[in-house]
């Protein structure tokens, strides 16, 4: 089961630059811990210490924000799209 | 001649200066006369606040207020085109006014050397009728959004960082407020930035302001727009309101 995985510019150092990745996962949850075991490092720019979503940062998928589905229990199922959405400061 | 500031019309300068714009679908004389006698808050004169503020005066906005406590320093040039070398050490907002003036003598600008603080933003903003978020940190961004709820005005929230952006067009109750869609700011950086990026998002920013003001086309409402440019890719994520937000929720019927 492969979820593609749109990937923020902020964060692309850490995926060799690439913008999209193909990672397995159930859930939300599951595939940051896939994406952690394949680009170490990026987990805790997702989640904080609990290994919660830290609040400025969006995850959606599809079109939906996971904070009106199921947060990272969210089920995932082929095909779908994660798109990672940190906020951003620059100006 | 009686000093009706609320209804300037239109001279024959201002028809011929303004006569490209003029042909724009719905834009006409107008939209020109509301664009005269309008008011907009630009909340720094940075990288993004440099396009915003030089694209709103030279489509002749009548009134711009411009607010920046910093001072330019040789770093910032790359990006920030509303001072060059010799600006440098003197106020970001005298130096973006002296470049404006320049640009367009036909209006008025607005020159405010203060921080934005949760305290005087209410002040600084005045009497605009829309802000334009041009701030290099998330927290001074927070508190333009609170003053934009209060007020019952737009806010055009944008960011980067490198070459990517974001920018969207936030009007409470209509629209989510920045902290639905951002609840925490991010940590502090030093972000890369090359000065392409906030030109990019910057045009759109402004582009948003002369579109509510004129009322030609439709504002970027309920949508994110992600830009990635290193893939130039643009896309619109859709972004609700959260009623549990703690800025907003209680403005919105559960």
């Amino acid at each position: 089961m492969s979820i593609k995985v749109r990937i923020p510019t902020p964060l692309q150092k850490l995926t060799a630059n690439a913008a999209e990745v193909e990672i397995e996962g159930k859930t939300v949850q599951e595939l940051i811990e896939n994406l952690e075991k394949k680009f170490p490092g990026i987990k805790e720019r997702i989640t904080d210490e609990q290994g919660k979503p830290r609040r400025f940062v969006n995850i959606y998928v599809n079109e939906e924000d996971i904070r009106f589905l199921h947060l990272d229990k969210t089920p995932l199922k082929d095909g779908d799209e994660v798109s990672i959405i940190p906020a951003i400061a620059g100006g | 001649m009686t000093q009706e500031r609320n209804r300037s019309e239109l001279t024959s300068y201002d028809i011929e200066r303004y006569s490209r714009q003029m042909l724009i679908d719905g834009w006409g004389e107008r939209g020109q006369r509301k664009l005269k006698n309008a008011e907009v808050f630009i909340s720094g004169a940075g990288g993004l606040g440099s396009p915003v503020a030089i694209y709103l005066a030279v489509a002749g906005v009548g009134k711009i207020r411009i607010c920046d406590f910093d001072v330019p320093d040789l770093s910032n040039l790359n990006r920030q085109i509303l001072h060059h070398d010799v600006r440098i050490g003197v106020n970001k907002a005298l130096s973006a006014k002296k470049t404006l003036e320049i640009l367009n003598p036909a209006i008025s600008i607005r020159e405010i050397p203060e921080k934005i603080v949760a305290g005087n933003v209410d002040d600084l903003v005045g009497a605009s009728q829309i802000i334009v978020d041009c701030m290099d940190n998330f927290e001074t961004r927070l508190i333009l959004n609170k003053c934009a709820i209060r007020k019952k005005i737009p806010l055009v929230y944008a960011s980067i960082w490198g070459i990517s952006g974001y920018l969207s067009f936030i009007r409470v109750p209509e629209t989510p407020c920045l902290a639905c869609i951002f609840p925490e700011p991010p940590p502090r950086e030093k972000f890369p930035v090359v000065g392409a990026a906030p030109g990019v998002i910057g045009c759109l920013e402004a582009l948003e302001v002369l579109k509510y003001i004129t009322g030609v086309g439709v504002n970027l409402k309920n949508k994110l727009l992600v830009w990635d440019g290193a893939a130039m890719d643009f896309r619109k994520i859709s972004i609700r309101p959260n009623k549990e937000c703690s800025v907003c929720g209680a403005l919105r019927v559960k």
